[in-house]
């Protein structure tokens, strides 16, 4: 028998480092392929996959219009996923933001409807406007809201270690049929509509070049939490804990508490983009108020490699997508689903190519078959 | 009676990059007889064990079975010339029963538990084993663990048996009933090799002892022509220089006293038993003792991260004010002031941020400095490079994640973030396994340094020879208990060496 | 009396929709593969399902038999389920990325390809497509006959059902007496419990999840295709069937990865799913009930993980890539 069977063809070993600009042409080139693997479904459909993608192009982003609508997609998005950073870089995995946005959304709502004649709008300013202390009101209780439906999975984890994954999914399905039911019954607008009414004009936020203002406090979300994980304390437990729970727990930190408290931040920043999207862009509540940009913000997340910045990029790549295929639905019949379908492919190839990045692949050298017998 | 040589191992050579761990070994192995492998930690007793059961390949040499050169590729191979190995840690699936874990991955039978079960029983009534075919693992004892291991080997019809430090995890009466099993496998024609550290077990149970050194093939006895002495030197080797300058401080005093220290772990094992020393300034205690005597429990129970069932644990401050540290958590140590650094056994799982550069890591110590939200990276940084430049430490920058250094880059970052906290007491773990001699020596001056500025140093060690130089008195540990504590300068490494094997103890 | 009967047996039609779902996750998940695109596998197994039904329909045209458009239906689902969890094996065992984001990757593709396909065959059909009645009625009725459905109670619970709720229960078993009574199954169990000790057994990890969680994702989809099929009545219908998969998830859960516990299990959800629109309890609201399977999943896992009970946990290697090296 000969040595040789023993050593495979081909086997995976862990790659030491990657020169950054090597990384980052694998990553850009993945983004490549992706494109070019959505455009077979475009072709079975009988479209030209270039005409098709200048369309997706051109429908989000060619006029001021197109670009507003395309930057209202990205807003909960880019929110949710800044959310989810410090969970996944805790290496808790919540896939429960869909059900925070979905309270915040509620809670917001509650205010927007029941307190919007009680609540003195800021003395100076004019009838009309939006009324800022209600606005304030809502956005603080949605973000306690969402905080408080991530701290009940937090809670658990700290306690009996229950599995997080499925906790925080099953409560988004919980914060929804909360939802649906408040539609259908108690917050009803006219009777059998199913409905919940619009909001009142003060209680929306105010555009700020086209486009709800909510765009400003995620951008300032990004600045800030960026700040939180790179140079803060708590931002450094979190890390730590991510890497390690027993170097957490040797540098004296209380774990359960981090595993908490960084579950409440979470849920209050998807609170918080529950409230832009009640407030800022749909003006009333339903059941589908997350549209599954909680799933879909994790995605992003992961691929920014948690970092705030990429996490821009991103969310207007899927946002542009989902822009685009609107209209390439109207333009060239091809379903809007496409979108979701490319970015299926896009996050399919870009989860790829972290393998390149952290793995190699190595093959077996000829020369070991002269040693063998 | 003339037994037949089972497996013969010659010339057995393995490396593992630049570290020889086999060097040219030959062991015969014969049916019938229990061989003891006898070597202190690192003499690469499980390294040639597994060689022979197929998780090794060997770089050179050849291993002979009846007569017939084999080659032993993976452990299915092993079974198939009759070889099985019960590893330290067991490979079981918790919720399977015993049964269910025998016939994991024999492809050639068909699924009938109760045939199964059937001769399982039957295998443990031959050889005496206590067992219940159909419980649970997750309800077993340790020692119930171990007797399915050896099963799933005898069950694949293994002649020739390795047990990696059976004992270990056993309680004396569990040991005394695995030999009567091993002994019963003897009788019945099996070769049986047990890795251990044991004396008192190896003149127990064993027909012949092989003994390794540095991995080395020093020479095989009969046991009924040996003593422990004997055994001891062998293991040992004669006392090396190794030339560690080791000053004398003026007036040590005591600064950390433990008391009556008793720890369960989570199955309810002791692993510390009514454990009592002093820790004294300006003076390093080392600690000897085989693995898992307790010491990693120790450590972690001094600094307040390993629960503590009962005892004391006293830290003395100026002017002899003590703190009782017991059950108290590592940050309310910390802010009790008590100045207490830890280098921990697991570097970069417990000591040190793996993903971090040694900037991070600097500030695992200091992060909760200053009142803001933010962290105070300037400090950290400049520690960062002050440990670099004077440990040298083989780095990129100051960013760059340790966990990409080499082993010894990584100690030094760790020791040296410990030492610069200006601790009063500095515990440290196995400090210098896997390093260099040059970056051993250099850890061993720092912590002569930090020795001559009136720190209280406690040493974990497993190298007789630098436990012997280093420190100024040693503790042995056995199982969980004090052996006794010695004089490191009038002690001889036979002395250690059989009181970490339980043959003597000695007081202070 | 009769509002009961007729609550049992439409929780019996949505319940077999939820069964295959579930079953499917289960054998995926015994595997140690968290897949989490169960949403988007059964959206695909549905608009797939539909699609070879309706166009074995055209092509037969009146000589189309209802047995083979369900066994056609069933195995077009079946391959787009296992296409799709192909994809997911692939990235998650080979190129090992994150298992939880590859699964919503998934169900994001998956739902889009399910409503692409959907709405694709709508438009190129010109408006509307549904099966024709002869083999609409094929796919709703019973195998039993009339005689046994018409006894009184116990007809309508136990023969009325179509032929899919009956192959769920054989799918069940079968998967039962996999798991528990043959070799394979107990490998599969080992390889999700403890991938190490597998892959030292000797067991070949790889194969073992790839076939695991391709099979499970088939199985899966072909709830997707029997939800369109016979609630939706043969049109594609993307609203009915959303969070259809993620309440399979749960459902494993609260069946414990036990798959017979997903017979019972599917019904008790599939109760709880349609009670609102027949059963009205003072003081609770209707819609209140749909929340009642994941409140109850909440608890069970709450529960399990409080008392620590051995036997009723998630396998234990559940959600983590195995990289022998890394050990």
């Amino acid at each position: 028998m000969s040595q040789e069977k023993r050593i495979p063809f081909v086997r995976l070993a862990k790659r030491a480092e990657m020169d950054r600009k090597k990384v980052w042409l694998i990553r850009i080139s993945s983004i490549f392929v992706a494109f070019i693997l959505g455009s077979i479904p475009m072709m079975l459909t009988g479209s030209n996959p270039i005409e098709a993608y200048s369309v997706i192009i051109s429908g989000s982003l060619s006029r001021p219009v197109y670009i507003r609508q395309t930057v209202k997609i990205a807003i909960p998005l880019l929110g949710c996923a800044l959310a989810i950073a410090p969970c996944f870089k805790m290496r808790f995995w919540n896939i429960g933001a869909e059900g925070q946005i979905t309270m915040g959304a509620m809670v917001s709502t509650y205010f927007a409807l029941f307190f919007v004649k009680k609540v003195p709008n800021l003395p100076f300013l004019p009838d009309g406007s939006p009324n800022v202390t209600l606005l304030l009101i809502m956005l603080v209780s949605g973000a306690v809201a969402g905080g408080i439906w991530g701290l009940i999975p937090a809670f658990f984890k700290a306690k009996w270690n229950t599995n997080e994954t499925l906790f925080t999914l099953m409560m988004n399905y919980i914060a929804i049929g909360i939802v649906a039911w408040l539609q259908g019954g108690p917050w009803e607008g006219r009777k059998g509509s199913q409905l919940i009414p619009m909001f009142d004009k003060s209680a929306r936020l105010p555009d700020v070049f086209g486009v709800n203002c909510g765009w400003i406090i995620v951008l300032v979300l990004v600045v800030l939490m960026y700040i939180y994980m790179s140079r803060t304390k708590q931002g450094y437990e979190i890390a730590v804990i991510g890497d390690s729970v027993n170097t957490a727990r040797y540098a004296g930190m209380n774990v359960g508490y981090i595993i908490m408290r960084t579950m409440f931040i979470s849920g209050a920043i998807s609170g918080l983009v529950g409230f832009l999207i009640v407030s800022g862009s749909n003006y009333t509540l339903y059941s589908g108020v997350a549209n599954n940009v909680g799933f879909t913000a994790i995605t992003v997340a992961w691929l920014s490699q948690l970092n705030s910045f990429a996490m821009i990029i991103i969310s207007m790549i899927l946002a542009v997508l989902d822009k685009g295929a609107n209209t390439l639905q109207t333009r060239m019949g091809v379903p809007a689903s496409i979108a979701d379908i490319i970015t299926g492919i896009l996050l399919f190839a870009m989860l790829s190519s972290e393998f390149f990045i952290n793995y190699k692949l190595v093959f077996r050298r000829s020369d070991k078959k002269e040693v063998s017998a | 009676m003339e037994n037949k040589c089972a497996i013969e191992m010659k010339g057995i050579t393995k490396r593992f990059g630049k570290v020889v761990a086999n060097d040219s070994i030959d062991l015969s192995i014969y049916s019938g007889e229990i061989l003891a492998l006898l070597g202190e930690n690192g003499s690469g007793k499980t390294t040639l064990m597994n060689m022979l059961s197929g998780i090794y390949q060997p770089d050179e040499g050849k291993i002979f079975k009846d007569g017939q050169e084999i080659y032993i590729r993976s452990p299915r191979e092993a079974y198939q010339y009759g070889i099985g190995m019960i590893h330290q840690h067991y490979k079981l699936v918790e919720v399977f029963t015993a049964a269910q874990n025998v016939i994991l991955g024999l492809d050639d039978e068909k699924l009938d538990l109760a045939k199964t079960e059937g001769k399982v029983k039957e295998i443990a009534s031959r050889y005496g084993f206590d067992i219940d075919p159909s419980m649970k693992v997750y309800d077993m004892s340790v020692s119930q663990k171990q007797t399915v291991e050896i099963i799933k080997v005898l069950y694949r019809g293994a002649s020739i048996l390795v047990l990696d430090e059976p004992t270990a995890v056993l309680t004396p009466q569990e040991t005394q009933k695995l030999f009567r099993i091993l002994k019963n496998m003897r009788e019945d024609g099996k070769a049986i090799i047990i890795i251990t550290h044991k004396l008192n077990e190896v003149m127990e149970v064993s027909d012949k002892v092989a003994v390794l050194r540095k991995g080395r093939y020093v020479g095989t006895v009969e046991t009924r022509n040996t003593n422990p002495q004997a055994l001891t030197d062998m293991m040992v080797g004669h006392a090396v220089m190794l030339n560690i300058d080791r000053p004398k401080y003026e007036k040590p005093e005591e600064k950390l006293i433990v008391e009556h220290l008793t720890v369960l772990d989570q199955e309810g094992v002791k692993r510390l038993d009514d454990v009592s020393f002093t820790a004294k300034t300006g003076e390093i205690l080392g600690i000897a003792g085989i693995s898992g005597s307790g010491q990693k429990e120790l450590l972690e129970a001094i600094t307040g991260l390993y629960p503590i069932k009962n005892g004391s644990i006293r830290f003395v401050r100026e002017k002899g004010k003590e703190v009782e540290l017991m059950g108290l958590p590592p940050k309310r140590i910390r802010q009790e002031g008590v100045g207490m650094a830890f280098v921990p056994e697991d570097r970069l799982g417990m000591g040190l941020v793996g993903s971090m550069g040694m900037t991070g890591n600097m500030l695992l110590r200091s992060w909760r400095k200053g009142k803001g939200l933010l962290v105070e990276k300037k400090e950290p940084e400049e520690l960062a490079k002050k440990i670099w430049e004077e440990l040298e430490v083989v780095t990129p920058g100051t960013n760059y994640p340790v966990r990409r250094l080499s082993g010894g880059n990584v100690q030094k970052v760790l020791v040296g973030r410990e030492i610069a906290s200006q601790p009063e007491v500095l515990l440290t773990a196995y400090a210098v396994r896997g390093l260099d001699i040059n970056t051993s020596y250099t850890i061993y001056n720092l912590l002569t340094e930090e020795k001559m500025k009136g720190v209280a140093v406690v040493y974990v060690g497993e190298d007789l020879d630098v436990l012997l130089e280093l420190s100024d008195r040693i503790l042995v540990l056995c199982g969980g208990q004090v052996a006794g504590i010695v004089d490191a300068r009038s002690a001889t490494k036979e002395e250690i060496g059989l009181m970490m094997t339980q043959f003597v103890t000695k007081e202070e | 009396m009769t509002t009961l009967v007729a609550l049992i047996v439409a929780a019996v039609t949505f319940g077999t929709v939820l069964m295959y779902g579930t079953l499917g996750e289960i054998l995926t998940e015994k595997s140690g593969n968290l897949n989490l695109g169960v949403e988007g596998i059964m959206y695909m197994g549905g608009a797939f399902g539909l699609a070879g039904a309706f166009y074995y329909e055209k092509t037969a045209g009146a000589m189309a038999s209802g047995p083979f458009a369900i066994t056609i239906a069933i195995l077009t689902a079946f391959l787009a389920g296992a296409a799709a969890s192909l994809i997911y094996s692939f990235l998650t065992i080979t190129l090992r990325t994150n298992q939880n984001v590859t699964g919503l990757a998934l169900s994001i593709f998956g739902t889009g390809v399910g409503q692409f396909v959907g709405e694709f065959m709508r438009v190129s059909e010109g408006g509307y497509v549904a099966l024709g009645n002869n083999l609409k009625n094929a796919f709703s009725a019973t195998i039993f006959p009339d005689f046994l459905v018409s006894i009184p109670v116990v007809g309508s619970i136990l023969f009325s059902h179509t032929v899919f709720f009956y192959l769920a229960i054989v799918v069940a078993i079968l998967m039962y007496i996999f798991l528990t009574k043959t070799k394979k199954g107990l490998y599969l169990t080992a390889v999700g419990e403890s991938q190490s000790t597998a892959d030292a057994a000797g067991i070949n990890i790889t194969k073992y999840k790839y076939l695991a969680t391709v099979i499970g994702g088939g199985i899966s989809a072909i709830g997707g295709m029997v939800y369109i099929m016979t609630t939706a009545g043969c049109v594609w219908n993307h609203e009915g069937l959303s969070g259809v998969g993620w309440l399979a998830v749960a459902l494993v859960i609260f069946c414990m990865w036990r798959p017979l516990n997903a017979i019972w299990g599917s019904v008790l959800f599939g109760a709880m799913m349609i009670m609102y629109l027949r059963v009205s309890l003072p003081f609770v609201p209707t819609e209140i009930y749909k929340i009642l399977p994941y409140v109850v999943t909440v608890i069970v896992l709450i529960l399990t993980s409080m008392r620590n009970s051995r036997d009723k946990q998630p396998p234990a290697s559940l959600g983590i890539n195995y990289f022998r090296e890394e050990r």
